[in-house]
């Protein structure tokens, strides 16, 4: 080799070279496979959204399935019977939105598909001390209507996230979790049927009507998890701070939902 | 062995044995103690290595003669940090299953030392088959040992291999359970790898007395 490769020059020109053609190729790839990730990311949702309602391709109990993908636009449309928005402000619910009059408006962070709702960038919002716009898709199983609400916080390592299906009393009727980097093996089995499915019937609110949230508890006695009105569900091993987490996501997030409930309850009473 | 000489196929078998990655040279034990709890992700992040490992190899290799060397390590990184990034975003974009599978070990993979190791160690003084033979033979040596720690404590600590029941059902307390055997939840903690990874330091070295260090 003529290049003497020790030279500081040939190092500096080395290193431009190596961040113009590395920098262009990443940003090359990241843009031009944009449009078909963000499509996968749509249909993923919609998927998680159908998933937590009780929608999916489960078979006996092993992983979990998701309605695929050529149909669930098709799926999302026809079990989906309205998606709500509700604005949310200091404790209070100040607006509701129909899915119409939430695209319809020019305003900013609306305008878009509610269930598109970023609920990271709510969040943000609501710290800032503007409004938070809350999602919630209206469906139903077994003939009566259930309401799915996102749900978003920390895990171990990184965000986790997910989608809650309730009924009018706020008893849950199915959930989805998912998480961007949990442990494989540990945290990451939030994502694993088993964990899922010990929520399904577990209550929300005291008879009183005081919310409780649910904690992912170790110890509780209860790993059949036959005991619905404990709060508790059955904590999984090894991952405690993710268990943490999700019972920190569900007691956070689905509060600013309680109005919305109080206000269902008088008005059907 | 036609395809390969005696020499390159040593490439590939020492690995596996006497120049294992984990037990001798000691490299990647975070991630054999991150994600052993259970077998299908430690077969998974023995093939993901396996890729990177066999084309960073060969592209560190063609570049060797070019690399300045006061920034080869950061040559180095940026070589396999672009190549599992842009694996991620063609997965991300055309088999969106697959990539939500593996996003967890993409930053695994990334600050993985045997792959930095054998860059430095290999790759940079070596032609471009020859270190392609050697990554492919190290990743093989990962995924063993990995594969071998991801089996006991998914067996011990869940009772299960590949997320499927093998010891009976410990809540409805049948098969092994029924006679008083329970899963061990600490076979799930990471410190039970580096155990388990010593024991099989152990019983090599026991079988090969070479391989003592005075």
């Amino acid at each position: 080799m003529a290049v003497n490769t020790d030279k500081n020059s040939y190092t500096i020109l080395f290193a431009i070279a190596m961040v113009v053609v590395v920098g262009s190729l990443l940003a090359f790839t990241a843009s031009s496979l944009k449009p078909n990730i963000d499509e996968n990311k749509r249909m993923e949702k919609q998927q998680n959204i159908l998933y937590a309602m009780g929608i999916n391709g489960n078979e006996g109990s092993g992983d979990i399935t998701f309605v695929s993908t050529d149909v669930v636009a098709d799926e999302f449309s026809s079990n989906i019977s309205e998606q709500l928005v509700l604005e949310y402000k200091d404790g209070k619910i100040i607006n509701q939105y129909t899915r119409q009059e939430f695209m319809d408006s020019t305003d900013e962070d609306k305008g878009i598909e509610p269930y598109l709702i970023d609920i990271k960038k709510q969040q943000t919002r609501a710290k800032e001390g503007k409004s938070r716009y809350l999602p919630l898709f209206v469906g139903q199983q077994d003939g009566k209507i259930v309401y799915v609400a996102p749900i978003r916080g920390k895990g171990l390592w990184d965000a986790i996230w997910g989608f809650v299906a309730l009924d009018k009393d706020m008893i849950v009727k199915g959930t989805f979790f998912d998480h961007a980097g949990e442990t494989p093996g540990l945290g990451a089995n939030i994502k694993q049927r088993y964990f899922m499915d010990d929520f399904y019937g577990e209550e929300l609110l005291t008879d009183a009507g005081v919310f409780k949230g649910i904690s992912v508890a170790k110890g509780n006695n209860d790993p059949k998890n036959e005991i619905k009105d404990d709060y508790e569900v059955d904590a999984l091993a090894g991952a405690t701070i993710t268990g943490d987490g999700v019972s920190a996501m569900i007691k956070k997030d689905l509060k600013l939902y309680l109005p919305f409930f109080q206000n269902l309850k008088t008005k059907t009473n | 062995m036609g395809l390969l000489s005696k020499k390159d196929a040593k490439l590939i078998t020492d690995p596996l044995t006497d120049n294992n990655p984990i037990t001798i040279q000691v490299l990647g034990i975070c991630s054999a103690l991150a994600i052993t709890a259970e077998l299908k992700a430690s077969l998974v992040m023995g093939i993901a290595v396996l890729f990177v490992l066999g084309i960073g190899n060969v592209v560190i290799s063609l570049m060797r003669n070019i690399i300045p060397s006061k920034i080869r390590i950061i040559v180095q990184l940026i070589v396999v940090a672009s190549l599992v990034i842009i694996v991620d975003q063609v997965l991300k974009a055309f088999a969106f299953e697959l990539s939500k599978t593996l996003s967890v070990f993409i930053g695994l993979i990334i600050t993985n030392c045997i792959i930095m190791g054998r860059f430095e160690a290999f790759a940079l003084g070596n032609g471009p088959w020859k270190s392609f033979l050697d990554g492919i033979g190290n990743a093989l040596g990962y995924a063993v040992i990995l594969i071998i720690v991801g089996f006991f404590r998914e067996l011990l600590g869940s009772g299960t291999l590949f997320g499927i029941p093998v010891l009976g059902d410990p809540i409805e307390k049948t098969g092994v359970y029924s006679i008083g055997y329970e899963n061990n939840g600490f076979m799930l903690m990471p410190p039970m790898a580096l155990i388990i990874v010593g024991l099989i330091i152990w019983v090599q070295r026991s079988r090969n007395k070479d391989l003592i260090e005075d």
